[in-house]
């Protein structure tokens, strides 16, 4: 590993402003991710600043309902919390169903959102990869794709986004709060997270040096009775073929209102707004629920390796949206 | 670059050290303090066999800097046995035939007690889902969730400083 220069943030303002005066600074949190990149070549720091001990490790409601989560709370923290358990069971599974629990002890909230693809070509230095070597080529485009995304790929870039965390926040319309130089900004989960279109080396709207200090997710009552399913190729410790963030509102057999996530599929963590849009007023059937799963994936673009993810996510947003619908008759 | 002073307990002894930033806790660990006890499977945070406890809480060495160690208080293998005394879980490892090339086994104990510290009774399922993050490349798993669930039996959920003698 290459050497570098090591500092811990001891408050936000001071580690914003260490790593915006430093191009080639980073930010570190739990580690559980840059370090294995940091052994891996795949980036090459000179500085690094510590936040994982910034005092934005709490959990707290918000006035007007809803609750706000620091960045640097723990995953295994957040999961555990007694409201996300209540007001977000969704969230908490997800969490849950990700890494394992030595991992989940140190990652945090911040780090999970920016967690980089688990591509096998981003990972490996020797491959051709336009999202770490600008330019270069995607070896993934010829390659093997069976943990690629089908939703939101380009013709540079077909990595999938891995996180669990970020599928259950982005269906629960989180926002990211953001400390740059200038102040603090908001930016919507759905909107943070770019496409790769032509440039995936650019992941998120964060500008050099701005720092990720909470995650807010509003009130939204539906979401007690919420839930998140993952599909993986063994039944724990493994990345998600696909999973399926949802909120379900039926009442006399119509859906009155719902939210919809999906993961292993998308570029980025992806909200299902076709789906949610041709579902709403509508029947609370398999057949609906399978109908507007199909609208959602009427954009896909699958490769030869990765088209079972097409039935696939079918069948288990079916699966979850029954599972709710269900609950809400008994 | 410069190296960080940092104050860590292991094993119950406090010790101040200067380290070089890119040094992993592991690393730290064995070469430096030769607690070579924590052993490195694979080195990409996949494997669970470097283990240790921070703070009560299991972590894996291998993907944190000694430096972020800084402050804290750290449990490895080493630090179990009391007076001669395995702890109850390295004792029901042995009765169990929990392993075979053993290198595992160091981080899977260490998982394993941090796992009754959460839920003292686990199920055979709750058990597998709590070691999720450790592999075994030899026994299958089956005599390692039967030594943790003789563990749980035998009352060994008290923490990573056990006095209690063996099960
Ligand atoms: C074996 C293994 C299995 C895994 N399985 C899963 C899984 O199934 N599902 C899943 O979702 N995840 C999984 N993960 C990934 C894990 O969830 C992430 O590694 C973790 O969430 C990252 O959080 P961290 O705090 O450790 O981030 P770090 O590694 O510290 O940082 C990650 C990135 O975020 C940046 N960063 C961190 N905090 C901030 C901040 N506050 N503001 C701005 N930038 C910041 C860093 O600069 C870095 O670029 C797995 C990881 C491993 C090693
Ligand atoms: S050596 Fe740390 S997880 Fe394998
Ligand atoms: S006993 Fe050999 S790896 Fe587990």
């Amino acid at each position: 590993m290459k050497p570098f220069a090591y500092d811990r943030a001891t408050d936000a303002d001071g580690a914003v402003a260490t790593v915006t005066a430093d191009p080639d600074a980073m930010f570190v949190a739990g580690g559980t991710n840059l370090v294995d990149h940091l052994k891996l070549g795949l980036v090459t720091p000179e500085h690094l600043v510590d936040v994982s001990r910034l005092p934005l490790d709490q959990v707290t409601e918000r006035e007007g309902g809803g609750l706000r989560i620091g960045a640097t709370v723990r995953n295994a923290d957040l999961a555990a919390h007694p409201l996300v358990r209540q007001l977000y069971p969704v969230l908490s599974h997800a969490l849950l169903a990700g890494a394992s629990g030595q991992l989940r002890n140190v990652a945090t909230t911040g780090g999970n959102l920016l967690q980089r693809t688990r591509c096998a070509y981003f990972q490996d230095v020797t491959a051709a990869c336009n999202k770490r070597d600008p330019g270069s080529g995607c070896a993934a485009l010829s390659g093997w794709t069976r943990y690629h995304a089908i939703l939101g790929t380009s013709s540079d870039c077909l990595a999938a986004h891995p996180s669990d965390m970020a599928v259950a926040m982005v269906a629960l319309d989180a926002e990211v709060v953001v400390l740059g130089p200038d102040g603090e900004r908001r930016v919507a989960l759905e909107h943070f997270h770019r496409l790769p279109g032509d440039r995936p080396d650019l992941e998120t709207v964060l500008e050099h040096g701005e720092l990720i200090t909470a995650v807010e997710i509003p009130p939204l009552a539906m979401a007690r009775r919420s839930a998140y399913r993952k599909v993986r190729d063994r039944a724990s410790y493994a990345f998600a073929l696909v999973s399926v963030a949802a909120a379900l509102d039926v009442q006399d057999g119509v859906v009155r209102d719902v939210r919809l996530a999906l993961g292993g599929v998308g570029t980025r963590p992806w909200r299902a707004r076709v789906a949610e849009e041709a579902l709403v007023g509508g029947p609370a059937t398999e057949a609906a629920f399978a109908e507007a799963a199909r609208a959602e994936l009427a954009a896909a673009s699958p490769t030869d390796d990765n088209a079972f993810k097409i039935p696939m996510t079918r069948s288990t947003v079916v699966a979850v949206l029954s599972g709710l619908a269900g609950e809400e008759t008994r | 670059m410069a190296n960080t002073p940092i104050s860590v307990t292991v094993d119950q002894v406090t010790y101040e050290d200067d380290v070089e930033p890119r040094t992993l806790l592991v690393q730290y660990l064995r070469e430096q303090l030769g607690k070579t006890g924590t052993l490195i499977g694979c080195d990409t945070t996949n494997c669970g066999a470097c283990t240790v406890h921070l703070d009560g809480q299991s972590v894996k060495s291998c993907t944190m800097f000694a430096v972020q160690a800084d402050g804290h208080d750290v449990t490895t293998i080493e630090g179990l046995a009391q007076d001669g005394d395995l702890h109850p879980m390295q004792q029901a490892f042995h009765e169990k035939h929990a392993l075979q090339c053993g290198f595992c086994t160091p981080g899977m104990i260490m998982q394993s007690i941090a796992l009754l510290q959460e839920n003292p009774n686990p199920t055979e399922q709750e058990v597998r889902e709590g070691l999720e993050g450790n592999l075994c490349r030899c026994t299958g798993y089956q005599n390692i969730v039967a030594a943790v669930q003789a563990a749980a039996g035998a009352g060994s959920a008290a923490g990573t400083q056990s006095e209690e003698g063996a099960a």
